[in-house]
């Protein structure tokens, strides 16, 4: 199986925040920790896009990475997750992650930090599946129940998808062709040049070999 | 004299080696978490599981997984336009 991974089309996002609301309830999180977030670009002005972010269960991950006391990882799945026992609270993770997944609660004394709470990907952690153990350190594990992420599931506009990195790459593949769009939605064009009539692009298309060269 | 010196150094002997006696192991080798079920191993309480796969098979978890999340793909319940 392809690890699970999500992907969240921008085209169709609405800045709904159903996910975020979904991800809130399923696994009642705490104050101070927006497990997922919507991140909108160019607020309020016509052409805004959004983007529904939350852990990215990186396959190298750098959380992983600086963790000092190696409470991090990684199931079959690929799914990246932590033992909140074994966690200190020190905070690396936070610095570490580009996406600012890793967070801690605000319910603490004197701004005690806690134990680091992130996204599970709906799979729960270190506790025996579906114990109440379980449901209190790290939320519901969908995963175990045969169903996929809470956010994905419940998302208005299906613009986030979660699920088998193969199949979801597949589904968002499909719309891009469905949508007429090719390769130039990834920035080939951008990156590598676009190919003229008669004029070679910017290391893009190959020159004719001169005579006499060996192929 | 000399026997006092041999005490010194007996002491001060005793001094580095007896505190690595008590020492606890420091490694970060992953040992303190606890192991973790694998996703295909159904909880006890079956309320909430979804029928059509059986528990710790990990084939028909990936296979109920592959249908699952075709219900975030409305291409597949309505025909496409090319």
């Amino acid at each position: 199986m392809a690890r699970m991974k999500f992907v969240c089309d921008s085209e169709r996002c609405i800045e709904c925040n159903g996910c975020v609301t979904a991800c809130k309830a399923e696994h009642d999180v705490p104050w101070g920790v927006n497990r997922r977030r919507v991140v909108t670009l160019n607020d309020g002005i016509p052409g805004e896009k959004s983007i529904s972010v939350a852990c990215m269960h990186c396959s190298d991950a750098p959380c992983m990475a600086v963790c000092p006391v190696d409470c991090f990882y990684r199931t079959d799945e690929g799914v990246v997750l932590h033992d909140k026992d074994v966690c200190i609270g020190c905070g690396y993770c936070s610095y570490a992650c580009p996406f600012g997944a890793p967070q801690f609660p605000t319910n603490g004394q004197f701004g005690l930090r806690g134990k680091m709470d992130k996204c599970t990907f709906c799979a729960g952690g270190p506790e025996e599946n579906g114990s109440e153990a379980e449901f209190e350190k790290y939320g519901r594990n969908r995963l175990s129940e045969g169903k996929l992420p809470a956010c994905a599931e419940m998302c208005s506009t299906k613009a986030l998808l979660g699920g088998d990195g193969d199949v979801v790459a597949d589904i968002f593949r499909n719309r891009v062709l469905v949508r007429g769009k090719g390769s130039e939605v990834w920035g080939w064009g951008t990156a590598y040049g676009k190919p003229t009539q008669g004029a070679p692009s910017g290391g893009a298309a190959p020159q004719p070999k001169a005579e006499g060269t060996k192929s | 004299m000399r026997g006092r010196v041999g005490h010194v150094m007996l002491a001060v002997l005793a001094g580095l080696v007896l505190p690595g006696c008590a020492e606890r192991p420091q490694s970060a080798d992953g040992t303190a978490r606890k192991s973790d079920q694998k996703a295909w191993h159904q909880p006890v309480n079956k309320s909430d599981v979804v029928k059509g796969w059986n528990s710790d098979d990990q084939a028909s978890w990936e296979q109920q997984m592959r249908i699952r999340v075709q219900g975030q793909n409305e291409y597949s319940r309505a025909a496409a336009k090319p």
